[in-house]
C-alpha cells in the first residue's frame, strides 16, 4: 500500500505544483524516498517532531500549497492533537495528514505504537474528513478526491500488502460508502481490515442460511448515513466491525446514527477498551476478536436481538 | 516629521486604541500587548511590504503573532494602517465579532495566522518560511512570541529547524518581559540564558530595548542582512508598558480595567504626544 501510495502522490505532484510532502523522520517507514528523489525542493523533513511537523505543514497550506504529512496513527493524531485541532482545523488549513500502521497492523511495534482511538480523536475535530482505504485500487480512487477536497483529511493508511478486495476499474466516492452487497437479515458495516474479514463472514453466513449484506465505510466522516439508514432499514439488524476501539470509532458513529434516526439493534466488532500490545498481526486479531469468525457470531446474536 | 518620532507616535496611538478597546470591554490581556505597541509600530509602518488595499496579495511580508492572546495591539495596529475602521476596535470580543481575544485569519482582514494555543504559530512562521521558500517567494516572514511561550516544547521544535534548514528569511522576535501568568519568568521556569539558547539552536541573536523604536529598526535592518541563518531578536521589554495601573505588574496578563482606569491612561498617553498621528 505504502508504493501506492507514493505513487499516487508522485504522480500528481508531478502535474500538481501545489503539492509538498512533510515527514517526520519515518520516511523509511513510509516508503516515500521515492517523492523527495522526484521533488527535493517539495519535501522536508521535520526529524521527531510531530507537533511541529503540523504546524509546519499548516503554515505551508496558507500559501496555497497542499502538504501531506505522515507519522504512524498514534503520533500522528494523539501526539498532534491540539496541532491538528487549532493550527489546522480551526485555523481552516489545508492540510492532509497520512496515519500509517493503524490499530493492530502496528503488530511489532507494540502497544506505544499501536492506536485504538486515533479515528476517535479525529472524529471530534470539527471539519475533519477521515479515509480508511482497504486496498490500493480504492486508494487508487480516492486519492484524486482527498487532495481536491478542500479541507484537512486524516487518511488511516495500511502500510503493508492488504487482501485485494476491489478489481481493477471499481470507482469510489469521498464521503459515499461502498455497498458491496446489499442483505436482507443483517447488515455489516466495516472499515479498514475488517472489511475483508466482512467478506469471509458473509460466506459463512451464507452457507448457514443468513443472507448478510456488507458496507465498506471507507470514509468514516463525513458518514455516509444515507447507505446506512436505507441498508439498515432492509435487514433491521447491524454489525459495525473496525480495526480500532469501539469507542467513538466506526461503531459509535453508525449507532449514533442509528438511534437517533432508526434504532435498529446493533452489535459492535473492535476493540473494547483496551490498550494494545505486542504480536503479529493473526494473534492480535484472535486476541481483540478481529476476526471473521466475531463478526459471524455477533450477526446471529444480533439476529437474536432483532427477533426479541 | 523626523522617521522615528512618527513611529513612537504610531506605537503610542496604537497603545492608546489598545488600551481603550480593552477598556471599554473592562476585561482582557492588557500586560502582552503593551508591551509590543513598539514592534507593532516598526513592523507594519516601516518594515513589512503590505498594502491594506491587498491584504491578501500573495507576494506581502507576513506576520504571525504566535503569542495570539496579543490580538487586540495587533487589531490596533491594524485599523490605524487601514485595514478595517477604527470604530470596529469596540466590537473586541463582543458577540459575533471578527476581533476576538487570540488572532484568527479567517474573521480579520490582515491576520495572517490563527494563533492562541502558545508554541502553534511560530511552528506555522517557520512554515511559512519554508513554503516561501519552496515557492521561490522573496517576501519576509515575521513572528512574534511570548517569553512565557518559549516555555513550550514546540517552539524549540520548530527553532531547532529553522536553524538546521538556515531559513534566513524568517525574522522573530521575542516579547521578553519577564512575567507569566503565575509569576515572573524566572520565579515559574527561567528561561536565561535566553541569548545563548537560541545561538546554539543556529539561530542570529540580538537583544535590543523592545520600547525603542531605532533600536528595533536597526535590529531589524541587521537581520535582514544575515545569511543562512534566522534571526532572533529578543526585545527587552515591559509588561504593560505605558498605564500606570497596569505597568510592569504581575496583575496585568488578563486583567479587568474599569473606565477610570483607561481613561486615565489614554490622557497620559496623549499629554506624551504632542504631535497628530494620521
Amino acid at each position: 500500500m505504502r508504493d501506492i501510495f507514493t505513487e499516487l502522490l508522485i504522480e500528481r505532484a508531478k502535474k500538481d505544483e501545489r503539492i509538498c510532502y512533510i515527514e517526520a523522520d519515518l520516511m523509511l517507514a513510509s516508503g516515500t524516498y521515492a517523492f523527495k528523489d522526484n521533488f527535493p525542493q517539495r519535501t522536508v523533513n521535520v526529524g521527531v517532531a510531530e507537533a511541529n511537523m503540523i504546524g509546519v505543514a499548516a503554515g505551508i497550506s496558507t500559501l496555497g500549497m497542499i502538504p501531506f504529512t505522515h507519522s504512524f496513527t498514534p503520533f500522528a493524531t494523539r501526539r498532534c492533537n491540539d496541532q491538528i485541532t487549532l493550527s489546522v482545523s480551526y485555523a481552516k488549513n489545508n492540510v492532509k495528514m497520512v496515519g500509517s500502521d493503524p490499530g493492530i497492523t502496528a503488530m511489532l511495534n507494540g502497544g506505544t505504537h499501536m492506536s485504538m482511538e486515533d479515528v476517535a480523536i479525529m472524529r471530534n475535530i470539527p471539519s475533519m474528513c477521515i479515509v480508511e482505504p482497504i486496498d490500493g485500487v480504492q486508494l487508487a480512487g480516492l486519492f484524486p478526491q482527498i487532495v481536491d477536497h478542500d479541507g484537512p483529511v486524516y487518511i488511516r493508511l495500511l502500510r503493508r500488502e492488504v487482501p485485494v478486495v476491489y478489481e481493477e476499474g471499481e470507482t469510489f466516492e469521498l464521503g459515499k460508502a461502498k455497498v458491496i452487497k446489499s442483505g436482507s437479515d443483517v447488515t455489516i458495516i466495516a472499515a479498514g481490515i475488517m472489511v475483508s474479514e466482512a467478506v469471509t463472514a458473509e460466506k459463512i453466513l451464507a452457507e448457514e442460511g443468513i443472507d448478510a449484506g456488507i458496507i465498506d465505510m471507507h470514509t468514516i466522516k463525513p458518514l455516509d448515513t444515507d447507505a446506512i439508514l436505507r441498508e439498515a432499514k432492509k435487514t433491521e439488524a447491524v454489525v459495525t466491525a473496525e480495526n480500532h476501539s469501539i469507542i467513538n470509532g466506526l461503531g459509535g458513529a453508525v449507532a449514533e446514527c442509528l438511534s437517533q434516526n432508526y434504532p435498529t439493534p446493533i452489535k459492535m466488532v473492535g476493540v473494547k477498551d483496551h490498550f494494545g500490545e505486542v504480536g503479529m498481526q493473526e494473534f492480535l486479531a484472535k486476541k481483540y476478536g478481529l476476526t471473521a469468525e466475531e463478526i459471524v457470531k455477533n450477526c446471529k446474536e444480533v439476529l437474536k436481538m432483532k427477533e426479541n | 516629521m523626523n522617521r522615528y518620532k512618527y513611529l513612537e507616535d504610531t506605537a503610542l496611538e496604537i497603545r492608546k486604541l489598545t488600551i481603550e478597546s480593552i477598556g471599554k470591554l473592562g476585561v482582557g490581556h492588557i500586560g502582552g500587548c503593551l508591551s509590543i505597541c513598539e514592534l507593532l509600530s516598526v513592523l507594519y509602518f516601516d518594515i513589512m511590504n503590505v498594502d491594506p488595499k491587498n491584504p491578501k496579495d500573495e507576494n506581502r511580508d507576513r506576520f504571525v503573532l504566535s503569542k495570539g492572546h496579543g490580538g487586540p495591539a495587533l487589531y490596533a495596529a491594524l485599523a490605524l494602517k487601514g485595514y478595517f475602521d477604527k470604530a470596529m476596535l469596540d466590537t473586541l470580543n463582543r458577540p459575533n465579532t471578527n476581533l476576538p481575544s487570540h488572532c484568527d485569519k479567517n474573521r480579520t482582514t490582515g491576520i495572517d495566522m490563527t494563533t492562541g494555543s502558545l508554541g502553534q504559530g511560530f511552528s506555522c512562521a517557520v512554515g511559512v518560511a519554508l513554503g516561501a521558500r519552496m515557492l521561490k517567494k522573496n517576501f519576509w516572514t515575521y513572528v512574534c512570541i511570548g517569553d512565557g511561550e518559549s516555555q513550550e516544547g514546540q517552539v524549540w521544535e520548530a527553532a531547532m529547524l529553522a536553524g538546521s534548514q538556515k531559513l534566513d528569511k524568517l525574522i522573530a522576535f521575542t516579547d521578553y518581559n519577564k512575567m507569566q501568568i503565575d509569576g515572573t519568568i524566572e520565579q515559574i521556569n527561567g528561561l536565561y540564558p535566553l541569548h545563548d539558547k537560541w545561538q546554539s539552536f543556529g539561530w542570529h541573536v540580538q537583544v535590543v530595548d523592545g520600547h525603542d523604536i531605532k533600536a528595533l529598526k536597526n535590529a531589524i535592518l541587521l537581520a535582514q542582512n544575515i545569511s543562512s541563518k534566522p534571526s532572533m531578536i529578543i526585545m527587552d521589554t515591559i509588561k504593560g508598558k505605558g498605564a500606570s495601573f497596569c505597568e510592569n505588574k504581575l496583575s496585568s496578563h488578563n486583567m479587568v480595567v474599569t473606565e477610570d482606569m483607561w481613561r486615565q491612561a489614554v490622557k497620559d498617553l496623549d499629554e506624551m504626544k504632542v504631535r497628530p498621528c494620521n
